[in-house]
C-alpha cells in the first residue's frame, strides 16, 4: 500500500440527529423567523398608535394644517390664543442637522480612509477602540458638554452673545455623529477586495490616487449609507440638541452667517420637553403626536432618496 | 486574535461592573412592598427641597422610601391625572379642567396641601447696572408685543454686552413658574417668541451667569453669588422689594407664590404621615434651609 493513501470508512452509518436537535432545530428556526418579522410588526404598530394619536386632531376647530405647516407662532398653552403653528421648528431642525452633516462628513470620511488605508495596525486597533467609545457616550452628557463647555467657548470666540445656538447644537449633533458614520464608512472601504489595491499598486499608483481614484468610487454606496445614517442620527438626536441649541422658538435670522449664532429649537427637543406636561388626548397632545407623524415622514425621505440613489449608481455601473 | 483579547479586557470589567450595579440595586427595590414606596414628581422649582424631605425622611426610620422626580409641574399634575403618583408636587395652582380630568379618570377629587411659599426672582447678570424693575417693564419686556427690547431703553449700558439686545430666558411651557410668571407678571398675556426656554429652574441661573446681556426668572432659592437678583415693583412708583425671606414673609415682595402638594384623595396612612411631617417643624426647617419661605 502507498504510504501517502488515505483509508475512507465507506460502512460508517450517515449520522443520526436525536429528537431534542429536530425539535430543537425547528424551533430555534422559528425563533428567528419571529425576530425577523417582529422588525415589521414594531414599525407598523408604531405606526398606527402615532397616527392614531395624531389623527383627531383634524376634526378640531382650533387647528388648520396650513398654520400648522407654514406658521412661526407657536403658543400651546397660551389662555388667550392658541396657535400650534411649527414652521420655525421645521427650519430650526433643519438648520442644526445640516451644520451638523456639513461639519461631521468630511471629518468623519477623513478618519474611515485614515484608519482603513494610512495608518499602522497599532493605531488601526487604538483608533477603533476609541471612536466606538465615542459613539456610547450618552446624548445627555454630550447636552451637558454643549450647555457648559463648548457654549462658553462659542461666546468666546465669535462673540456671540448667547453661547447655546445653531453653531453650538450643530458641534455637538456632529461630534455624535462621527463614530457612526467613521465606523460605518470604515467597513464599506474596508469592504473592497484587496486585489483592486494590489492592482492598482502593480500599476505604478500612489496611495492617494489608489484612494481617491480606486477606493472611493468602489465603495460608494456603502459611504452614502453612512452619511445618510449620519443624517439620521442628526435628525432624530433629541436630549443633546435640547440643552445645546437654546429652545427658542424663532427663525434664525442673519445671513449669510449671522444665523449660525442664533438660538433655535427643533421638533424633537419640542416634542421631548411639552409632551409630559400635555394633558392625554388634549389638542396640545395630538398636535405633538402630528409632529411625530411629521417627523416620521423626513426619516423615511431620506432613506427613500438614498435607496434611489443607490440604486441609480448600481444601474450605471 | 490579540484584538480580541484587548477588547475582551476593556470589555470585561465594565461589564462586571454593570452586573454587579445591577445586582446590588436590586435588595433596595425589594424591601419596598405595599405602599412603603411615594411616587412623587411635579415642579422643577420644588425639586430640590423634595429631594431634601425625601432624604431626611429616611432618617425618621419608618422605612418608607420616597422616589423624587421633576419635570415641571405640568408634569406632575398630569402623572397625578393618570394616577401613577402618589404626590404632584406643584408651583402653580392646579386649574378646575384639570382637577375635573382628575376625578373622571381616577375617581377621586385631588386634595391640596400648602407646603411652603417661594419668591420668584429676576436675574441678570453679576455685572449688570440695574438694580429694580416694575411689573410694567417685565411686561414690556416678556409679553408678545412689548416695546422693550434693549437694555437702553431701560436706561442702562450692560458691560460685555455689545449688541444692547435683551436676551429672554424663560421656562419651557411645562413649568409652573412659566405658568405664575405668566399669569401674575405679565396679566396672562403670551410669551414673546424667541425667548429660550430652559428645561430646569437652575439652568436659568447658569445661562444668566454667563451671558451678559440676559434676563431671567426662577425661584429664589436658586440664586448663586454670581447673579444679581433685581428689586421689583408691581406698579410703577411703588417702592421695590428684593426677594429676601421677610419680604416674601410680609408679603411686600410682589411675586411670592404658594408651593403645593397634591394628592388624590384625602390621604391615607404613610402619604398622610409623610405630608403632616414635611408641613411639621422638621419638614418646615428643610424649607428655609433650601431657600424657600416656611409656612410660619
Amino acid at each position: 500500500m502507498p504510504p501517502n493513501s488515505v483509508r475512507f470508512k465507506a460502512e460508517r452509518p450517515p449520522p443520526r440527529r436525536s429528537t431534542i436537535a429536530v425539535v430543537g432545530e425547528s424551533i430555534l428556526e422559528t425563533l428567528i423567523r419571529l425576530a425577523g418579522m417582529s422588525a415589521i410588526i414594531f414599525v407598523l404598530a408604531i405606526f398606527y398608535f402615532i397616527f392614531k394619536e395624531a389623527f383627531p386632531i383634524f376634526g378640531s376647530e382650533e387647528f388648520s394644517l396650513g398654520e400648522f405647516l407654514f406658521s412661526t407662532q407657536w403658543y400651546p398653552t397660551s389662555e388667550t390664543n392658541v396657535r400650534y403653528g411649527i414652521a420655525a421648528l421645521i427650519v430650526g431642525t433643519m438648520c442644526v442637522s445640516g451644520l451638523a452633516v456639513v461639519v461631521a462628513v468630511p471629518f468623519s470620511l477623513g478618519s474611515a480612509i485614515y484608519i482603513s488605508e494610512f495608518c499602522g495596525p497599532m493605531a488601526k486597533e487604538a483608533l477603533k477602540i476609541i471612536i466606538e467609545l465615542l459613539a456610547a457616550i450618552p446624548s445627555v452628557v454630550w447636552g451637558f458638554i454643549g450647555l457648559t463647555v463648548t457654549s462658553a467657548l462659542v461666546m468666546k470666540y465669535t462673540g456671540a452673545q448667547v453661547g447655546i445656538n445653531v453653531l453650538n447644537g450643530g458641534v455637538i449633533l456632529a461630534l455624535m455623529c462621527v463614530p457612526i458614520i467613521t465606523s460605518i464608512a470604515e467597513d464599506a472601504l474596508k469592504a473592497v477586495p484587496d486585489s483592486y489595491r494590489e492592482a492598482a499598486m502593480a500599476l505604478g499608483a500612489t496611495r492617494w490616487q489608489i484612494v481617491y481614484k480606486i477606493l472611493l468610487p468602489a465603495a460608494k454606496n456603502g459611504l452614502l449609507a453612512a452619511v445618510l445614517l449620519g443624517v439620521g442620527r442628526a435628525v432624530g438626536e433629541t436630549m443633546a440638541v435640547l440643552m445645546a441649541t437654546g429652545h427658542a422658538v424663532q427663525i434664525p435670522q442673519g445671513l449669510p452667517f449671522g444665523w449660525i449664532l442664533d438660538s433655535v429649537r427643533t421638533l424633537t427637543a419640542n416634542i421631548a420637553s411639552e409632551l409630559g406636561e400635555a394633558p392625554t388626548q388634549s389638542d396640545h397632545y395630538r398636535v405633538l403626536f402630528l409632529t411625530g407623524v411629521l417627523l416620521f415622514i423626513i426619516t423615511f425621505m431620506v432613506n427613500l432618496t438614498a435607496d434611489l440613489v443607490v440604486r441609480g449608481i448600481r444601474r450605471k455601473q | 486574535m490579540k484584538i480580541n483579547f484587548v477588547k475582551f479586557c476593556i470589555c470585561f470589567p465594565i461589564l462586571m461592573g454593570m452586573s454587579f450595579l445591577l445586582i446590588s440595586c436590586k435588595p433596595a427595590e425589594q424591601s419596598g412592598s405595599g405602599k412603603s414606596t411615594i411616587q412623587n414628581k411635579g415642579s422643577d422649582t420644588m425639586v430640590n427641597v423634595a429631594q431634601s424631605w425625601a432624604e431626611e425622611y429616611q432618617n425618621v426610620g419608618l422605612g418608607v422610601s420616597i422616589e423624587v422626580s421633576g419635570g415641571g409641574s405640568g408634569t406632575g399634575i398630569a402623572a397625578l391625572i393618570a394616577g401613577t403618583v402618589d404626590i404632584a408636587n406643584a408651583s402653580r395652582d392646579m386649574k378646575d379642567s384639570e382637577k375635573a380630568l382628575a376625578t373622571k379618570n381616577t375617581g377621586k377629587a385631588p386634595v391640596e396641601f400648602t407646603v411652603g411659599y417661594d419668591a420668584l426672582a429676576v436675574f441678570v447678570s453679576k455685572d449688570n447696572p440695574l438694580e429694580e424693575i416694575t411689573f410694567e417693564q417685565l411686561t414690556e419686556i416678556y409679553a408678545e408685543g412689548g416695546n422693550i427690547t434693549n437694555w437702553s431703553q431701560l436706561g442702562v449700558e450692560v458691560p460685555g454686552c455689545s449688541s444692547d439686545e435683551i436676551i429672554l430666558v424663560s421656562r419651557q411651557s411645562s413649568s409652573g413658574t412659566y405658568a405664575f410668571f405668566r399669569e401674575h407678571v405679565l396679566g396672562k398675556k403670551d410669551f414673546k417668541l424667541g425667548s429660550r426656554d430652559m428645561n430646569g429652574s437652575k439652568e436659568v441661573v447658569e445661562l444668566v451667569t454667563g451671558t451678559p446681556c440676559s434676563i431671567g426668572y426662577s425661584g429664589m432659592g436658586y440664586a448663586t453669588p454670581d447673579v444679581k437678583m433685581l428689586k421689583v415693583a408691581a406698579k410703577k412708583g411703588d417702592t421695590a422689594y428684593g426677594p429676601t425671606l421677610e419680604n416674601a414673609l410680609n408679603k411686600t415682595y410682589p411675586i411670592a407664590r404658594a408651593l403645593y402638594s397634591y394628592t388624590l384623595g384625602q390621604p391615607e396612612g404613610t402619604v398622610k404621615d409623610y405630608l403632616d411631617w414635611i408641613m411639621g417643624d422638621a419638614g418646615q426647617k428643610i424649607v428655609k434651609e433650601a431657600g424657600y419661605v416656611p409656612l410660619q
